[in-house]
């Protein structure tokens, strides 16, 4: 497949472009969803085809074609230099790459059971089984399991020398159930919303145990439609470790995009609050937040070889003891800011221009616990399970929904609260960060659908978090 | 000129398949190309030729779905029988609608546009000039695109169609240090993009709200903009329309009653000529225009074959590709245009906000539509009838049926035209609507 991938650089090179690199992908899915205790959809997905990028002056040209020949990659990589050149009519700042080894290589993930090998009715039946055993639970009107797996190929070339060919694996999934009443519906999922994602095999999923967990998801969904509701006002707030890394994804990851920092994304996904002058001196939170960007965790959704730029995966700081230090960058966007290039630019498919995405952005553990911050918050809530997620253009003012929340009175938990939800400031917010779970409540959580982009890309990021504790925290909102 | 349809491929699978199952084929080709500009200038110019086919099949109820970007015959060959070995392993879908039987659909060809099919990045880029000169003491930003597909359908119930379709947007912001304008405009057409109207549209925005204030938060009236109304639009459609959250009990609509305002209608159409039309479905079933809500009545929900054949009713023709978990959707919503212009919607809040456009919206329940989100790219404040003033952003918590509800809507634009909800571009026709309450949450201080 290299030899695709090297057509298509010609191509581009032929056509004008002072830099060119292309990438040969292919992708295999596969999709369960049961529903209720039948099968819904079981889908098979393949895709394959050729993405060159060609640099000429201040834009990025890109064509993609799924047509995987010697002349269709050419011509691919000679269209990507005409559409760079068209660029000059709206014509930006010269475009320079920050360099980076040029490498020959091969990566591959580390799995134990391959997930395009396991039978699919081993899977079908696993789905149908976990939503029998929701829907067993009287009161449950929607009992769901969705199973994916990816294994995905690439050969990337660039006009530099870089020569890397990657096998990447992920597998995940999740179940909810939905209890519907008179005039809301309550929802309860495992192992977060949207099912849990790692880069490894089909044993992600046999550790879920989803049976053992079915019938207490089933048991607390419907027992939210008859739970007091959240009160509204100022109180302690414990996020378990996937709110806390969903928290993380919105209001650290997406604010520490140079893309977005730089004004690159600003139509669409937004800007950041954060400015370059800044970095290394503005308090992002206080003196327990310690986030890292980790490509190289292994298991970690966010993890590879090298991104979709052949700069190797590394780990980068990006919060150090509550001060912001690091952003995710490329080699186009840390050029212009005069950063080291991080390693974190990746597309989601052969079709697709490559931006920067978030790798492993997560907290470091901290030396308390769940049941430690419990016990010391005299007056609080627990809140567990993203509902909803919402945060400005600017990733500051974010308001976040759970799918349950545990009263906490004089250091124990409590009654069970429905629609929990809180809101606040980024900065402010992180600064009242005063308690976090310790390593061995560190969890590499998964998300399959961050989106960002024009035309819009699914991005596959980690989030290792542990459970943290909040002070003074707005709730309730209404 | 018009791009070939590719009933040869679909013929191809069927016949691989044989006589061993019920088989679908649709086979979706286009080209897409997008210009994306940043700081006023062309930073990602991107474009694609793509394929892909998709199979379904069911071997005695069994089901399966499969497909590929690759179209030589070995592969639709390994398409073939991971369809069919996959859909052995699986149990018997009781549930199971069947292929839509053969019917016509609507000849749409006028919806597709040569020009803009084989439009050029230099068209694009010139249509990005135009709205970036629109402010130069400003930062622009955003997209131009065109988008044309041609999706052939073939199954073995003997339906065989062929759609073809074109569109192009610009969207986009012009930026001051503190404040930011948009604009929008979709069409079949690139020829009907006017770069020039809407950058300047943009920097009015943008400036007009260089010396916004804060404002406190609080239950307001609002005059929404076509692209905030479009974002309702989706809600709606994608929670409550929706039959399979119907039939599930998640969805507020409740056919038969008076849920909205008597001046709200909402209906589903594919085939009007000022959207973006097409003809039938992924299922193969013919579009036709649905009512959803007539006169502030909810009388219709939109079915696949699947969410049909349960409620022993006929598919309205809103499948959409891998929706057997999702159901019916109304990608073709228009909310129905009133009398009143701009002037009589600013007079008629007397003293609220003018939102322009919506930003990322979650929903916090399906059943009351209540949903979180903010204002985005030009906030303003009316007082005595009149713009007085912009404002920052604003978090709201609001329910989006109980804020159409019966009374609670003092008057419906007559500005009506393709709009762009937050989710992409052009899917909804929709006019401004002044509300009499909004609840605001938060602002830019928490």
């Amino acid at each position: 497949m290299f030899a695709y991938a090297d057509a298509a650089v010609e191509g581009a090179l032929a056509a004008g472009a002072s830099y060119a690199d292309a990438r040969v992908v292919l992708r295999a899915s596969r999709t369960i969803e049961a529903q209720n205790g039948e099968i819904e959809a079981l889908r098979q997905g393949e895709e394959s085809g050729v993405g060159v990028r060609a640099l000429i002056g201040s834009s990025w040209g890109f064509f993609a074609t799924a047509a995987l020949d010697d002349a269709s990659a050419r011509a691919a990589g000679h269209r990507a230099a005409e559409i760079a050149r068209a660029s000059a009519v709206v014509a930006g700042p010269p475009v320079s790459l920050a360099d980076v080894p040029v490498v020959e290589d091969h990566y591959e993930t580390a799995f134990v059971v391959d997930p395009m090998t396991v039978a699919l009715s081993e899977k079908a039946d696993l789905a149908v089984a976990a939503t029998r055993a929701m829907s067993d639970v009287a009161g449950v009107a929607v009992a769901r399991v969705d199973l994916n797996c990816w294994d995905t190929r690439k050969w990337f070339v660039s006009s530099q020398g870089h020569r890397i060919s990657q096998h990447i694996v992920e597998a995940g999934g999740g179940m909810s159930a939905v209890a519907v009443g008179d005039s809301e519906t309550q929802v309860r999922s495992y192992p977060q919303s949207f099912g849990q994602y790692k880069t490894a095999g089909w044993e992600t999923v046999r550790d879920f145990d989803l049976l053992g967990n079915a019938p207490r998801v089933a048991d607390e969904a419907v027992a939210l439609l008859s739970a007091p509701p959240c009160p509204s006002g100022t109180t302690d707030v414990i996020l378990e470790s996937s709110q806390l890394a969903l928290q993380i994804h919105e209001s650290v990851g997406h604010a520490i995009e140079l893309d977005r920092i730089l004004g690159w994304e600003a139509a669409y996904a937004g800007t950041s609050f954060l400015e370059l002058p800044n970095l290394r001196s503005m308090r992002y939170g206080s003196d327990i937040m310690n986030i890292t960007a980790d490509a190289t965790l292994p298991g970690a959704l966010g993890s590879f070889g090298y991104d979709d730029e052949g700069t190797p995966s590394q780990r980068v700081d990006i919060v150090k003891e509550g001060t912001w230090v690091g952003v995710l960058s490329g080699r186009d966007s840390a050029a212009v800011a005069g950063l080291p290039p991080g390693g974190m630019v990746r597309a989601d498919g052969y079709n697709r221009l490559p931006m920067v995405r978030m790798t492993n952005v997560g907290i470091l553990p901290g030396d308390s616990s769940l049941e430690e911050m419990i016990s010391e918050t005299d007056d609080g809530i627990l809140m567990e399970t993203n509902r909803s997620w919402s945060i400005d253009d600017k990733r500051l003012n974010f308001q976040f929904g759970c799918e349950v929340g545990w009263e906490i009175k004089g250091g124990r938990r409590g009654r069970m609260l429905r629609n929990p939800t809180y809101t606040g400031i980024t900065p402010q917010f992180w600064a009242s960060l005063d308690r976090l779970g310790g390593e061995d409540e560190w969890t590499f959580w998964g998300v399959p659908n961050c989106g960002k982009g024009q035309p819009n890309q699914a991005g596959h990021t980690g989030h290792p978090a542990v459970p943290g504790r909040f002070r003074n925290v707005r709730v309730g909102v209404v | 000129m018009s791009i070939p349809d590719h009933l040869d491929v679909c013929d191809e699978v069927l016949a691989l398949v044989g006589d061993r199952a019920e088989a679908q084929v649709v086979v979706s080709a286009g080209r897409s190309s997008l210009t994306r500009f940043a700081n006023s200038g062309i930073h990602q110019n991107v474009a694609e030729d793509a394929v892909h086919v998709g199979l379904r099949v069911s071997l005695d109820g069994k089901l399966s779905s499969a497909g590929t970007s690759a179209t030589d015959h070995e592969s639709l060959g390994r398409l073939v029988d991971r369809a069919l070995d996959a859909a052995a392993l699986r149990p018997v879908d009781t549930d199971w609608p069947g292929l839509a039987p053969a019917a016509a659909a609507p000849d749409l060809s006028a919806g597709f546009d040569a020009a803009t099919h084989d439009a050029t990045p230099e068209q694009r880029a010139a249509v990005v000039r135009a709205f970036v000169d629109g402010a130069p003491e400003l930062r622009a930003a955003g997209y131009c695109d065109t988008d044309s597909s041609v999706v052939s359908f073939a199954n073995t119930a003997g339906q065989r169609l062929v759609g073809r379709s074109t569109r192009s947007t610009i969207d986009g912001i012009h930026q001051s240090d503190t404040s930011a304008g948009s604009a929008h405009q979709t069409s079949t057409r690139l020829a009907d993009i006017d770069g020039v109207a809407a950058g300047e549209r943009a920097a009015l925005k943008a400036r007009s709200s260089i010396d916004a204030v804060d404002i406190e938060p609080g239950v307001y009236p609002v005059l929404l903009e076509p692209e905030a109304v479009a974002t309702i639009l989706v809600f709606l459609a994608a929670y409550g329309f929706n039959a399979k959250a119907h039939a599930e009990g998640r969805s507020f609509a409740h056919p038969g009653e008076q849920q909205f305002d008597p001046s709200i209608s909402i209906w589903d159409d594919a085939l009007d000529a000022r959207g973006i039309p097409f003809p039938f479905d992924v299922e193969g079933t013919p579009k036709s225009r649905l009512d959803l809500v007539a006169g502030g009545k909810t009388v219709g929900l939109t079915h696949d074959r699947r969410t049909a054949a349960k409620a022993g009713v006929e598919s309205t023709g809103h499948g959409v590709p891998g929706g057997e978990s999702f159901g019916g959707y109304a990608q073709n919503a228009f909310l129905g245009g009133g009398s009143a212009s701009h002037d009589e919607l600013v007079t008629a809040v007397d003293r609220g906000l003018l939102i322009t456009c919506f930003n990322y919206c979650r929903i916090l329940d399906e059943k009351t539509q209540v949903v979180t989100g903010l204002t985005r790219n030009g906030t303003f404040l009316v007082e005595n009838g009149k713009i007085a003033g912009a404002v920052r952003n604003l978090r709201f918590t609001q329910s989006f049926v109980g804020a159409l509800g019966p009374g609670k809507v003092l008057a419906v634009g007559n500005d009506g035209r393709l709009a762009d909800s937050e989710f992409g571009p052009g899917g909804c026709w929709a006019p401004s609507l002044a509300l009499a309450g909004w609840n605001f949450t938060g602002g830019a201080k928490g």
